[in-house]
């Protein structure tokens, strides 16, 4: 029996995750499409997402079958805080302005302009046909959503695995690949309109509440109210995340002392 | 093939490196802590539930605060 805050915060977070990592996908593959044809990045792409989703099948299912769950649930546990706490800190870090946000723009235009140059990234030029198979395209698209989508997959399978519901889990991931790729496919280009920050801090979020979550539960400490303790945590990140944000803001150095110590 | 094989390896090694240590290995020190601090705690009633969001959060702040843009003199 799953309660209705664990399951929706799971879709939540599986959605928000998948949605975050294939809109920096979809910049490469627009990029390498745009660059070098769109016949081979489309199947760059779709060769990935289909290595993608064998991998969760793979090394989803015997985990769930023949893992214990408590021992299971500690390591998934852990793997979701480290991955939790990790978009949090770089969340906080890009919201209070400590560090750049990330730029689709800049990462599109440095992409196309590597895979155009004679002796850019690719090392060869583009094939002559927009429909004729190009490797370099290829490869580009494929590396492209397969290293944005390997984190995907850990969070499928560490969430879907701990709670059981790995189909649910791939579902939702599947659901923002299909969304990114409509709206990808629609607007033909780089979706950097996406609030991509707002959508890491929300991730993360629910990373580090599932984490802590199910460290504890795995290692048989009490949660006040069982499964209603996940929507406690994701309260208590988002007050932390606020107050640490804040506070790094106060943190900035000035543009005046930067002057002063460099003049 | 033994050299493919190793290259696969390392290359596998290096990916859960940086998946888990990377630039912050204070998190990954972090999450160690409070899994052992879960298992110590198990047992009494209320305490784990808040000791270990706590505990997460103290060092989710020192890592940012280590991560954090500094003035040229620092």
């Amino acid at each position: 029996m799953h309660s209705t805050s664990s399951t929706l915060v799971l879709v939540l977070a599986v959605f928000g995750a998948s949605l975050v990592e294939m809109v920096e996908a979809l910049t490469l593959v627009v990029a390498a499409g745009v660059s070098r044809g769109w016949r081979s990045a489309i199947w760059g792409a779709v060769a990935a997402a289909l290595v993608l989703g064998v991998l969760v099948v793979v090394v989803g299912v015997p985990l769930i079958r023949y893992v214990p769950i408590d021992a299971l649930r500690v390591v998934v546990g852990a793997l979701l805080l480290v991955l939790g706490l990790s978009w949090l800190r770089k969340a906080i870090l890009r919201g209070s302005g400590h560090i750049a946000l990330h730029d689709e723009d800049r990462i599109y235009a440095k992409t196309v302009a590597g895979l155009q140059e004679p002796g850019g990234d690719s090392g060869t030029a583009p094939v002559a046909g927009p429909h004729q198979f190009d490797g370099v395209g290829f490869v580009v698209a494929f590396k492209g959503v397969f290293l944005e989508g390997t984190e995907v997959v850990l969070i499928v399978i560490s969430l879907g695995a701990a709670q059981h519901r790995l189909g649910l889990a791939a579902l939702a991931a599947g659901a923002a690949v299909l969304l990114v790729g409509i709206v990808g496919a629609v607007v033909a280009r780089q979706l950097s309109e996406v609030p991509e920050n707002l959508i890491k801090t929300a991730v993360g979020i629910m990373l580090s509440s599932f984490g802590l979550f199910w460290v504890g539960e795995g290692a048989g400490v009490h949660w006040p109210g069982g499964d209603l303790a996940i929507p406690v945590l994701v309260a208590f990140w988002i007050l932390v995340t606020i107050a640490f944000t804040a506070y790094m803001k106060t943190t900035l150095p000035t543009a005046a002392t930067e002057r002063s110590v460099t003049g | 093939m033994n050299a493919a094989i190793a290259k696969a390896l390392r290359a596998f090694g290096h990916f859960w490196w940086d998946f888990l240590i990377g630039d912050t290995p204070e998190l990954a020190l972090a999450t160690g802590i409070i899994v052992a601090l879960a298992f110590l705690v198990a047992g009494e009633r209320v305490v784990g539930a808040i000791l270990l969001p706590l505990v997460a959060a103290g060092f989710l702040f020192l890592s940012v605060l280590r991560g954090r843009r500094r003035a040229p003199s620092d």
